[in-house]
């Protein structure tokens, strides 16, 4: 761990940066947000001094040093600002998924024991009305939007803006106060808390230093040449780790541009207006654009249609090449630059991504086509791997250097080793401080030299020093017949079939592996309207006999390729079932970043694995949902269970013998 | 029945005078009698339900409201004063804006250009000026444009914004005609069925946007609605009215036992 804080220029703090930027460059744009339909800005001065007459109102309002400060809400300014100034007062501000269910909320805010909410709007204030009674640290809620509160009793409660005023109004009184507490602030002081979404078990509060996101926030900002001209959406949940590095430690070490969008619905139209120049998405909202991309040229007039299929190919041919900077014939980059003009230009344009530079997914595994696709248009995406633990970054692919099955090299800084296990450990300055309120779960996540168990298996390709994910590494286990088992690697494969939302393999310890699967509505609707195939519902869509005839055929198609892998030809899929609902992170069986969790689906689906295994061919099942308001009902359907078929390996284990 | 004086409502809301008195008003279509002597009022910042079956001659209240339909007998009263016969446009310019029952919105022209014809009231500049697009012109264009931003934000239809209308669902072609009556900044708005031919979700939707409209802007409105169960929710007070003529008048729960109102939804034969 060499890092020295001299190379951050003795900044220290996310408010010493914020300081900084508003003395250098203070009057270049800081945050955006469009609101009523105009792109309403600050710059660094302004936000600095919205963020000081905040500070102001909490030390106002009695927060002190230590306390802990919800947030919760979409991403505003405000709330970022909030974040900074909760920070600032020597607080530890907590960002908290704003789509949790009120009783989701109760662990984490009573986990934390944070006196101060700051929420956005009345619904995130009445989740948690309905549970302050069960929090017994709680104090003051500050709200944001007014819309609807005029009635509710303000003794408790307080506006935003009225914080502020307050704050600014007391001037005088406390500013040599907050200026104490924001000098005071340095690497090893906390920045934010961050709960990790937990696939296993309840959250877990991962406590991040300034050093972590500033050196993290320096280290990675050079390795893709961020500049202060960046431009970049903020639209991932506040509460994720990624969104705070980019929008907060990025910004700031930067001092780029944030830009909020309207609301959630007009994402799209946003994203095109502001044209980010950096952009981060999961792997899901790739495929849904290019899904939707794929839908609308069918849609489109045979000759825009021919255009399209045309110059795609093209693209596909020498679009990779071109970006990485290999040498590609005149002829074919004067037709690349024809496409540009007539297909990739407006289409990138649409999409908003014509001035990206720098383009990152992360999060699961991205399906090749898919990859390749966004790559050929002439955009830089790229893979990193992270976790909240390491601040964000672990591994990432430099330009010129980017596939789609690996996951890049080493971040500045990260140091990587590979346990005799399989699991993957790192070693970095981003390396969290300690799990809060849980020294057990550090002291077995991170070792005494510092060291961080990723919990995932992989290898690092020799020839490249490229690093590959196989899976979870609690998830990897073996066959009966003693052959690796990786569900997820067979899961992604399965996914990057656009019909295929999302798959579950099981198989450990067994003889055979066996899959559920959930058919994207989005696809397969959308097949069924141009196959006049009429349905009522997605129970009814999954089951028809088409539908489960072409999921039969991607099952098969990805034994094939599963096949090829000599250590993992075992995991080829023998049998399975479409369900007939999907599968919801309000029904706990994904995460809310949309994770599946293997256990509970294990647990709440045993009937129908049972059935798999037993040979049926059909079978009567009734399972629980929940609604979005917390209401529970319950959906029950005759699935049928469907042999896929498997190409016969001969077990290679000799050779490893 | 009606007092002068304003009154207090179960959740704490202050409400003021007489905003509009109906007195003894008759009308006629030829020899058929819409609405036979009815007499109501309407309070300031109230939300005043008008209810009743199918042909009762509720809308054709709201148009005498409106001032689109001119009662025979009878005198419409409104802020004090007795409204003379006015035309529909004279009557908007005094503050009071509609929806529709059937959807009237320009199918062709954006969400945002619908709802900034609500504005006409505040748009002053003569066509030279707009022709030339300087000075007063623009200026008034972009406070327009504020305002109506604002129900746009209020009514939480940005992503819509450019649509055209015809593109729309029904139940946000409602959402539309609702902030079209709302760019107007009525005194008093009058909703005809806002929720008729929604699904739960909408109309839950709706009745929030009514109560909010009434709590933010302090609007007075008055609405008719077949859907018993949100009347009785969102309204102050309601008039039953059954066969043109006038059988209750009260708050939700007095008239709900009222036994003409029970009657006439369940239905006695008439003599």
């Amino acid at each position: 761990m060499a890092q020295s804080s001299q190379t951050a220029g003795g900044l220290k703090s996310i408010p010493a940066l914020l300081h900084r930027n508003a003395t250098e460059f203070g009057d270049r744009p800081a945050y955006r947000e469009k609101e009523f339909g105009i792109w309403q800005s600050w710059t660094w001065k302004q936000a600095e001094k919205e963020i000081t007459n905040l500070a102001l109102g909490l030390i106002n309002l009695g927060v002190n040093e230590g306390d802990f400060i919800a947030i919760i809400g979409r991403n505003r300014p405000y709330m970022y600002w909030s974040m900074v100034a909760a920070e600032s007062v020597g607080a530890v501000p907590v960002p908290i998924y704003q789509d949790s269910a009120a009783e989701e909320m109760v662990y984490v805010l009573d986990h934390c024991g944070a006196r101060f909410v700051i929420a956005e709007d009345q619904e995130q204030v009445d989740k948690v009305i309905e549970i302050q009674d069960r929090l017994h640290q709680f104090e003051h809620m500050i709200y944001l939007d007014p819309r609807g509160m005029r009635k509710y009793d303000h003794s408790r409660l307080h506006e935003f803006s009225h914080i502020q005023e307050q704050g600014h109004a007391a001037r005088e009184e406390f500013l040599p106060e907050l200026k104490r507490r924001s000098d005071k602030l340095d690497y090893d002081s906390t920045c934010v808390m961050l709960y990790t979404s937990g696939t296993t078990g309840k959250p877990k509060g991962v406590v991040l230093s300034n050093r972590n996101v500033i050196e993290s926030a320096k280290n990675s900002s050079e390795f893709d040449h961020l500049r202060l001209d960046e431009e970049i959406l903020a639209y991932l949940p506040m509460a994720w780790v990624g969104d705070f590095i980019f929008s907060v430690g990025q910004a700031y070490w930067c001092g780029f541009c944030v830009n909020c969008p309207e609301s959630e619905e007009t994402l799209q139209a946003d994203l095109r207006e502001i044209g980010p120049t950096y952009y981060f998405a999961p792997p899901r909202v790739f495929e849904i654009e290019l899904t939707s991309v794929m839908i609308r040229m069918e849609d489109a007039s045979p000759l825009k249609r021919r255009m399209f299929h045309y110059f795609m190919d093209h693209a596909k041919k020498v679009g990779g090449d071109i970006l990485d900077g290999k040498p590609v014939g005149f002829g074919d980059r004067f037709k690349y630059w024809l496409g540009d003009l007539f297909v990739y230009g407006p289409l990138k344009n649409t999409l908003g991504f014509s001035r990206v530079r720098v383009g990152y997914t992360a999060g699961e595994a991205i399906g090749p086509e898919i990859f390749d696709f966004y790559r050929s248009l002439g955009i830089n995406l790229k893979q990193l791997y992270g976790q909240t633990e390491a601040t964000v970054f672990i591994t990432a692919q430099p330009d010129g250097e980017v596939r789609s099955d690996t996951v890049g090299v080493p971040s500045p800084g990260v140091e990587i080793k590979i346990g005799e296990s399989g699991e993957v450990y790192y070693r970095s300055p981003g390396v969290f401080e300690y799990y809060y309120k849980n020294p057990e779960s550090t002291a077995s996540t991170k070792d005494t030299e510092g060291w961080v168990a990723t919990g995932d298996a992989g290898f690092i390709e020799p020839d490249t020093g490229h690093l590959r994910i196989i899976d979870r590494a609690k998830d990897v286990g073996k066959m009966a017949d003693g052959s690796l088992f990786a569900p997820k690697y067979v899961e992604n494969k399965l996914k990057f079939y656009p019909n295929i939302l999302e798959a579950v393999v099981f198989g450990n310890g067994r003889d055979q592996c066996m899959a559920f699967v959930n058919i994207d509505l989005n696809a397969v609707g959308n097949w069924a309207e141009r196959n006049n195939i009429s349905y009522s519902s997605y129970q009814e869509l999954a089951g028809h006999p088409e539908v489960l005839n072409a999921i039969k055929l991607h099952v098969e198609e990805v034994n094939k390729s599963v096949a090829v892998d000599e250590m993992l030809s075992g995991c080829q899929v023998h049998r399975f079932l479409v369900l007939h609902k999907e599968l919801d992170a309000d029904d706990g069986e994904l995460t809310r970043t949309r994770k599946v969790r293997r256990r509970i689906i294990e647990e709440k689906f045993n009937d129908l694995i049972d059935a798999l295994y037993s040979g049926k061919d059909e079978i009567f099942t009734k399972t629980e949902v929940t609604y979005e308001d917390g209401r529970k009902g319950s959906i029950s359907a005759t699935l049928k269970l469907i042999d896929a078929e498997v190409v016969p390996v001969t077990t290679r284990k000799v050779a490893a013998e | 029945m009606s007092n002068e004086e304003g009154y207090v409502t179960a959740d704490g809301r202050k409400i003021g005078g007489t905003l509009m008195e109906m007195k003894n008003i008759t009308l006629r279509f030829g020899g058929v009698k819409a609405i036979t002597d009815i007499s109501f009022d309407i309070k300031e910042g109230e939300i005043r339900a008008i209810i009743g079956p199918n042909g009762a001659g509720k809308s054709s209240m709201l148009n005498v409201i409106s001032g689109f339909y001119v009662p025979q007998e009878g005198e419409v009263w409104f802020k004090g004063a007795k409204r003379p016969q006015m035309r529909p446009y004279q009557v908007a310019q005094q503050g009071i804006a509609r929806t529709f029952q059937n959807i009237a919105l320009f199918e062709g022209m954006s969400v945002l250009d619908n709802v900034m014809t609500g504005r006409l009231n505040y748009m002053k500049s003569n066509i030279l000026h707009q022709a030339m697009w300087k000075g007063k012109a623009e200026k008034e264009e972009v406070e327009n444009r504020e305002a109506v931003e604002k129900i746009i934000d209020f009514l939480e239809i940005q992503s819509i914004r450019k649509t055209p209308v015809a593109r729309l669902p029904y139940g946000l072609k409602k959402r539309v005609e609702l902030a079209r009556a709302l760019a107007a900044e009525p005194m008093l708005l009058l909703l005809d069925e806002p929720m008729a031919g929604m699904n739960v979700e909408e109309k839950e939707d709706m009745s929030r946007f009514i109560l909010d409209v009434n709590d933010e802007f302090g609007t007075t409105i008055a609405l008719i609605e077949h859907d018993m169960g949100v009347v009785m929710d969102l309204s102050d007070r309601v008039v039953v009215m059954d066969y043109g003529k006038k059988i209750g008048d009260g708050t939700p729960d007095e008239v709900r036992s009222n036994q003409d109102v029970i009657d006439a939804y369940l239905g006695v034969s008439h003599d």
